[in-house]
């Protein structure tokens, strides 16, 4: 009998715990970009979650913004302006190219050219080097 | 021995790097504002809902502008510091109440006295977003164009005070 009743219990149905407890847009595409955008955008005040993935009541707030300025019919690049006009480029988690961003985007390659540079000098070196050890045992004594 | 050097001098241009580094905090981020036009407002006000607290109230003047709210552990720890500058009458100090409820602000206020010229209400955040504001306390000072001279994160006080907001209401006019 108790066993029963624990079978029926796989019957319930799984709650979906989500933390973006809005309402969706009726439009799949506003939805699938409300996702896109909302996925890029850093909570500042939990830095390394996005606000996709927050419950902080600021991340709460600017999906709700996001969600007004998508209705309003603004574009994905508009409500990225809005965003780094207000909170600067560290709300995107893409920054955009820009002169003050240009050196976070630059340093990776930069440092990879360094890096292969040194790997390219050391093989060069070793491959002048003579194949076999004619290092030659001592003769004296 | 020339085959160390340059892993020495990669070294030794790292290690100031990362010393200053460590010494700065990741969760203050700089504000886009600094030396741009403050954005404006129009709020209810705390204490009358009828009236409105909005950013010409303080136009033509040195102001402080303080996001703050009853659930904010380092707004307590500032408030005694606001008192104090509210009593020099040095600036005038308007609030901006974020996310907070009503009664508890006011029964704040009352407790502790009241600061602000006035403040205002910003019970859905939306200034709180206009103004890049991302953990109360926080504390803008703008001058008398409305432009953002200084953004204080965290609390106040006096050693803050004396460093950032002094010269900067001293210096230019």
């Amino acid at each position: 009998m108790k066993n029963s009743w624990l079978a029926l219990l796989l019957f319930v149905p799984y709650i979906a715990l989500a933390i973006d407890t809005d309402k969706a847009f009726e439009d799949p595409e506003m939805q699938a970009r409300y996702e896109e955008i909302t996925a890029e955008v850093r909570c500042l005040k939990c830095q390394n979650q996005s606000i996709k993935d927050s419950n902080a009541f600021l991340a709460s707030d600017l999906r709700r913004e996001i969600r007004r300025l998508l209705e309003e019919g603004k574009s994905n690049d508009e409500i990225y302006d809005f965003l780094v006009a207000r909170y600067g480029e560290f709300a995107l988690y893409r920054p955009r190219m820009s002169g003050k961003t240009l050196v976070l985007w630059i340093a990776p390659a930069l440092l990879l050219l360094l890096g292969g540079g040194v790997i390219v000098n050391i093989i060069r070196r070793r491959m002048n080097m003579p194949i076999e050890d004619d290092l030659q045992e001592p003769t004296n004594t | 021995m020339s085959r160390f050097l340059l892993p020495l001098a990669a070294f030794v241009i790292l290690i100031p790097i990362f010393m200053v580094g460590l010494t700065k905090d990741p969760s203050e981020l700089p504000s886009p504002f600094i030396d741009e036009l403050a954005p404006d407002f129009t709020l209810p006000s705390l204490k009358d809902p009828e009236k409105t607290v909005s950013s010409s109230d303080y136009a033509g003047q040195y102001a402080l502008v303080n996001v703050w709210a009853t659930w904010c552990v380092g707004c307590r720890q500032e408030h005694e510091f606001l008192m104090e500058l509210s009593r020099s009458q040095s600036v005038p100090i308007y609030g901006i109440n974020w996310r907070d409820g009503r009664s508890e602000a006011l029964r704040w206020l009352q407790a502790l006295g009241d600061p602000y010229v006035a403040s205002g209400f910003d019970q859905d955040g939306r200034v709180g977003i206009d103004w890049g504001v991302y953990g109360a306390p926080e504390t803008f000072l703008v001058n008398a164009d409305g432009i953002v001279l200084h953004k204080h994160l965290g609390p106040l006080d006096a050693t803050a005070w004396e460093r950032d907001f002094v010269p900067k209401i001293g210096g230019g006019s």
